[in-house]
C-alpha cells in the first residue's frame, strides 16, 4: 500500500463508497490547507480545519487544497466524528452553508471575544534573601573616640542589592565625598569654576566643600609629593593634612599622588599626624608597598582603602593578603575596584562592582566589603569637558557646562546601582543630584508626585 | 531559557556532527545555541525531519520551548527600522548579557504647530553620535493626543508616520485611538494605554487591528490580570508599564515595582508578567524648576532604568547634554560582556599629526586604546598611534599571553605605511610592553622607546623625552 494519494482523492474514495463512518483507523501525517483568497470559507471554519489538522494528521501528502473546501468541511465533521474527535462548539454545524457566506466582510472584520472582567490574578514578587553581610566601616572619630571629628560616617551593612530595601533594608544611604588637592590640579572648567577662589588653599577648599557643597567627608589628595611634580617630602606635606583637620570637622580621606615609590612614605606620615580621628588611606595597590601602608593604618586606627584595577581576582587577593599578612581589622576596610567613566569602560566597572557586592553578599568573606569610587574620572571623558565633537558628522554636543555634571551624575548613579558606598566627587551639581536621586531610592524622601498621568496629556 | 548547559540541549538534537549547521559538531552547536548566537531552527536536519516525522516535529518545539527567551519579545514598526524590545534572559548582565537595548522614543504631540512636529522629529531621525567606530542612532517617536480630538490625532500620526521611525500612539481615549489606527496600522505602531477603566475597548483595538499594546497600572496585582485577560483574548505583543512616578517615594516605588517584574518574571517564572517593561523617563516634566532640572531629571530617570530592565522608553528632551549620556550608558549596559570590545586595527592620527610628530602603539582592546587616545587628544598631544590587534587584549595580558608579539609589530608598520608619513623611526611602547624593547628593535630596524605605564603621564613623559636623541 505504497501509493500516494491527494487529499482530495482521499475524500472522493470516501465519497464514492458513501462511507459516513470510519472504524479502527488511524491516519498519521501532516495536513497543510492552503486557501485561496476569495474561496469562499468563513474565517471561523478555516480555524476549525487548523485545528482538527492538529489533532488528526489526516494524511501523508497534502495537496493544495482549494477545492470544494466546504465539501471537505463536511468530510471532516464525519471523520471527527469517526475519530471521535470534538468539532469546536458551533462548528458542527455551521448555521448556513459554507458557500452562502460573505466571505470578504467577514474576515475583515472578525468578532472578536472581549470578556466581562478582568481574569483574576496576584502578583507574588519573588524573593531573594542572601546568607551574607557586607562589613560595616566607621570613617572619622569624635571626641569620645579620641578624635576631633563632629560627625561620622558609617557605610557598609548591606544585605540586598543597593537599594533593594524590598528584600531586605539596608542600614546606611550611600555617601560623598568631595575632591580636594594640595596644589592646583588639572580641572575641567565646568569643575574649576566652582573652586576658583580657593585652588591654592586646601583648608578653605575643604570648608567650601563641606560648607556649601554638602560634603559628607573630604578627600584630600596629596599630589604635590608627585616625583614629577613639585616632589613635596612626606613631613612637609603632611602639614596640610593637619590644617585640613582643623577646617573641617567630618572624616577625612587622604590619598597620596599615585607614585608607586614615594605613596608608602606619604601615606605612613599622613597616617601618623592624624592619629585618633580615623581617617580612610587612600590607597594600597597590589603594585606598591601595601604591606607598608597597611601597617601604617593599623598603627594609627586607620581605615585603609584597598585598590584594585578591575579585576575581581586581585581584588580579593590584596584584600587577604591586608586581612591575613597585614592584620587589618574587618571593619577597617573599604575597597576601590577602579572606576571608568561612562564611555569609557563604565560597563566593565559595573560589571565588576556588581559581581563582587553579589560575591560579598553571597558570603565571599574576602569580598565582603564597602566600595568607594573614584567617579570624579568621570570628567576624563571627553565629552564631558571637550567644547564639542572632534568628529565630523556627529550631532552638535551642545553645552559642556550642562555635558560635564551630567557625565558624573550618570557615572556615579551606574556605579550606586552595582554597590557603591562612597563617592569620591567634584562638581558640586552633581553632588547634590547624585544625592537627591539616592535619598529617594533609599526611602528617605517622603513626597511624591500626584497625578502621575498628567504627561500623557500636558500641552508643554 | 529554561536549559542553561549544552548536554541538555544535545539531547534533541541529530547528534549526527554533520555540520549543516556551520558548526563542526552538534555539541559545539548546542553550546551556541545556550548563548542564543544560533536558534533550534538553526539546525537544517532538525528542521527537514520535523516535516515529516511527528517525533521530530515534538523535539523541535520543545527544544524551541526550553530555549526561548524568559521575557517575551515584541517588535514594534516594520521593516529596516523596527525595533526588538523584551527577550531578555538574565538579570545581571555578567551572567551571560543583556540583548535588547531599550528603544529611545521622543514625544510630539498633536497640537504642537507642524513645523515645530517637524523639527522634533527632523531631530530624531538626524541624530548621530559616533561611539565604538559606528554612529549611535535614535529609535522612534511617541504622538501623544493632546487635542482629545480623534481626526487631529488621526492627521497627526499620519503625519509622524511619514518619518519611517518607529511609533507609539498615546491615548487613553480609545475613539482618539481608533482613529490613528485606521489610518497608521499596518506601520505597527506600539498603542499606549489600556488601564483599568479603558481596557475592553484596547483589547478590541488591539485584536482588530492586530497592533501590540501597552497596559498600564500602578498595581501589580491589576498589571498581571490585564496582561493574563489580554493574553488570553489571544494578543500576543504585550507591554507593561507599572507608572513611572518621577520624585521621590514615587520613585523608590517605581524602582521596585520595574525590578520585582523582571525579577519575578525571569526567577519566579511568573510567565504572566513576563513581557518587555516600559519607563517614561518623561514623567520628569511634572517635576517643578526650569528646563535644565526636568531634563537632567528625566535623564536620572532614564539611567536608572537603562541599568535596571527598562525595555523601552519615552523622552522629552531632544538636548545633546542628556540624549548623549542616555545613549551612550544604553550602549554600556547592552554590551556583551562575554566578547571583549574591540576597536578597528590599525592607524589613527591624533591632532592632525606631522611627520616628525611621535608614533605610539597601544592595543586594540576599547578600553586600552579610548583610554589612550582620549589621553593624547585631550592633552592636545600630536601624534600617530598605531593600533595592534591583541584580540581585544589589554596590554599586560597580550604581551604576556603572545598576541603583543615583536613580529605583529613590525606587520602592523607595514600595513599601515606609517614609514611614508614620518620622517624618523622613533616607537613609544606602552611601558607595560617594556619587555619588547630589544626583540621589536631587532624586528622592525626602529628605535624603540618605552613610555609610562600610564597613558595618563605621556604628556609629563614627552616633555624630558622628546624629540629623542636619535641613537643612530
Amino acid at each position: 500500500m505504497a501509493n500516494k494519494f491527494t487529499l482530495e482523492e482521499f475524500f472522493e474514495k470516501l465519497k464514492k463508497y458513501n462511507v459516513e463512518e470510519l472504524e479502527g483507523v488511524r491516519i498519521e501525517g501532516d495536513l497543510e490547507i492552503e486557501i485561496e483568497p476569495g474561496s469562499g470559507l468563513d474565517a471561523n471554519v478555516i480555524q476549525a480545519l487548523a485545528a482538527l489538522a492538529g489533532y488528526t494528521q489526516l494524511i501523508q501528502e497534502f495537496g493544495n487544497f482549494l477545492y470544494h473546501t466546504s465539501m471537505a468541511f463536511t468530510y471532516l465533521q464525519r471523520l471527527s466524528n469517526a475519530l471521535g474527535i470534538q468539532l469546536p462548539v458551533g462548528m458542527a454545524q455551521p448555521a448556513v452553508p459554507a458557500q452562502q457566506i460573505q466571505p470578504a466582510e467577514i474576515l475583515e472584520k472578525p468578532r472578536f471575544e472581549i470578556p466581562e472582567s478582568l481574569a483574576p490574578a496576584r502578583f507574588e514578587p519573588y524573593k531573594v534573601e542572601y546568607p551574607g553581610v557586607i562589613e560595616e566601616v566607621t570613617l572619622g572619630a569624635t571626641r569620645a573616640d579620641g578624635g576631633t571629628r563632629e560627625s561620622v560616617v558609617t557605610i557598609g551593612g548591606e544585605r540586598s542589592l543597593a537599594f533593594y530595601n524590598f528584600d531586605a533594608q539596608n542600614p546606611h544611604t550611600p555617601v560623598i565625598a568631595i575632591d580636594i588637592f594640595d596644589r592646583r590640579p588639572m580641572l575641567a572648567k565646568a569643575v574649576r569654576e566652582h573652586y576658583e577662589d580657593v585652588l591654592d588653599d586646601p583648608a578653605e577648599w575643604a570648608r567650601k566643600a563641606v560648607k556649601d557643597f554638602g560634603a559628607d567627608l573630604v578627600t584630600l589628595h596629596l599630589i604635590s609629593t608627585d616625583p614629577l611634580l613639585e616632589d613635596t617630602p612626606a613631613s612637609e606635606a603632611v602639614k596640610v593634612v593637619e590644617e585640613v583637620l582643623q577646617a573641617v570637622k567630618v572624616p577625612l580621606i587622604i590619598g597620596g599622588s599615585g607614585n608607586k615609590e614615594k605613596d608608602p612614605e606619604v601615606l605612613e606620615k599622613a597616617a601618623e599626624v592624624a592619629e585618633g580621628e580615623r581617617v580612610m588611606l587612600a590607597s594600597a595597590t597590589l603594585d606598591m608597598d601595601w604591606e607598608r601602608i597597611g601597617n601604617a593604618a593599623k598603627k594609627h586606627g586607620h581605615v585603609i582603602l584597598s585598590w584594585t584595577q578591575m579585576d575581581i581576582n586581585n581584588q580579593k587577593t590584596l584584600n587577604r593578603y591586608l586581612l591575613k599578612r597585614v592584620g587589618i581589622e574587618r571593619d577597617s576596610l573599604v575597597m576601590d575596584p577602579t572606576t571608568a567613566a561612562l564611555g569609557y569602560g563604565l560597563d566593565y566597572a559595573f560589571t565588576n562592582m556588581e559581581r563582587i557586592r553579589i560575591s560579598g553578599l553571597r558570603g565571599d568573606q574576602d569580598l565582603n566589603f564597602p566600595i568607594s569610587s573614584g567617579t570624579t574620572n568621570a570628567w576624563g571623558a571627553r565629552e564631558s569637558w571637550m567644547i564639542d565633537s572632534p568628529i565630523e558628522g556627529d550631532t552638535p554636543w551642545g553645552p559642556r557646562e550642562l555635558r560635564g555634571p551630567i557625565w558624573e551624575i550618570i557615572t556615579g548613579m551606574t556605579l550606586a546601582l552595582a554597590g557603591v558606598d562612597l563617592f569620591m566627587m567634584m562638581h558640586p551639581g552633581a553632588v547634590a543630584v547624585v544625592k537627591d536621586w539616592m535619598g529617594m531610592l533609599s526611602g528617605a524622601v517622603k513626597e511624591s508626585i500626584k497625578d502621575v498621568d498628567a504627561w500623557i496629556t500636558m500641552e508643554v | 531559557m529554561k536549559v542553561k548547559s549544552p548536554l541538555e540541549v544535545y539531547k534533541f538534537l541529530p547528534q549526527t556532527n554533520c555540520g549543516e549547521c556551520g558548526y563542526d559538531t552538534c555539541m559545539s552547536f548546542a553550546a551556541q545555541i545556550i548563548d542564543r548566537s544560533v536558534k533550534p531552527t538553526d539546525c537544517p536536519p532538525l528542521v527537514e525531519k520535523a516535516k515529516t516525522d511527528k517525533k521530530f516535529e515534538k523535539k523541535l518545539n520543545e527544544l524551541i520551548e526550553l530555549t526561548s527567551p524568559e521575557v517575551a519579545e515584541v517588535v514594534i514598526g516594520t521593516g529596516e527600522s523596527a525595533v526588538k524590545i523584551g527577550g531578555e534572559d538574565v538579570l545581571h548582565r555578567h551572567e551571560l548579557t543583556f540583548f535588547n537595548p531599550p528603544p529611545f522614543f521622543f514625544d510630539v504631540w498633536d497640537t504642537l504647530d507642524e513645523a515645530q512636529i517637524d523639527e522634533r522629529c527632523k531631530k530624531v531621525v538626524e541624530y548621530r553620535k559616533f561611539y565604538v567606530g559606528d554612529y549611535i542612532t535614535l529609535e522612534g517617536i511617541a504622538v501623544r493626543c493632546t487635542s482629545n480630538d480623534p481626526e487631529k490625532f488621526r492627521s497627526v500620526a499620519k503625519k509622524v508616520s511619514e518619518y519611517g521611525k518607529p511609533m507609539i500612539l498615546i491615548s487613553l481615549n480609545p475613539e482618539c485611538m481608533r482613529a490613528a489606527l485606521e489610518e497608521v496600522a499596518d506601520k505597527k505602531p506600539l498603542i499606549y494605554a489600556a488601564t483599568e477603566d479603558n481596557w475592553k475597548d484596547f483589547l478590541q483595538l488591539a485584536l482588530e487591528f492586530n497592533v501590540p499594546v501597552t497596559l498600564r497600572s500602578k498595581n501589580l496585582d491589576t498589571l498581571k490580570s490585564m496582561a493574563k485577560t489580554f493574553k488570553d483574548a489571544g494578543v500576543k505583543e504585550i507591554v507593561l508599564d507599572p507608572v513611572t512616578e518621577p520624585l521621590g517615594d514615587g520613585l523608590r516605588g517605581t524602582f521596585e515595582r520595574v525590578v520585582q517584574l523582571r525579577r519575578t518574571g525571569i526567577l519566579g517564572e511568573d510567565k504572566d508578567v513576563a513581557y518587555p517593561i516600559m519607563v517614561t523617563p518623561i514623567a520628569a516634566w511634572l517635576v517643578e524648576g526650569d528646563e535644565v532640572t526636568k531634563g537632567y531629571w528625566e535623564a536620572v530617570i532614564a539611567g536608572t532604568f537603562i541599568v535596571k530592565y527598562a525595555d523601552i522608553m519615552i523622552f522629552r528632551n531632544l538636548e545633546q547634554y542628556t540624549v548623549m549620556p542616555s545613549v551612550i550608558l544604553r550602549y554600556n549596559i547592552y554590551t556583551d560582556p562575554r566578547t571583549p570590545v574591540q576597536v578597528e586595527p590599525g592607524l589613527r592620527e591624533i591632532n592632525s599629526p606631522g611627520p616628525e610628530d611621535p608614533v605610539f602603539i597601544t592595543t586594540n582592546f576599547a578600553l586600552t586604546y579610548y583610554t589612550v587616545e582620549s589621553d593624547l587628544s585631550s592633552n592636545n598631544i600630536k601624534g600617530w598611534l598605531l593600533v595592534l590587534d591583541t584580540e581585544g587584549l589589554g596590554v599586560e595580558v597580550s604581551v604576556a599571553g603572545g598576541q603583543f608579539t615583536a613580529a605583529k609589530v613590525k606587520d602592523l608598520i607595514q600595513q599601515t605605511g606609517i614609514e611614508q608619513k614620518v620622517n624618523h623611526k622613533n616607537l613609544v611602547i606602552p611601558g607595560l610592553a617594556a619587555r619588547l624593547q630589544g626583540a621589536i628593535e631587532d624586528e622592525t630596524g626602529w628605535s624603540v622607546f618605552v613610555g609610562p605605564m600610564d597613558s595618563g603621564r605621556i604628556k609629563g613623559w614627552l616633555e624630558k623625552n622628546w624629540p629623542p636623541e636619535s641613537k643612530e
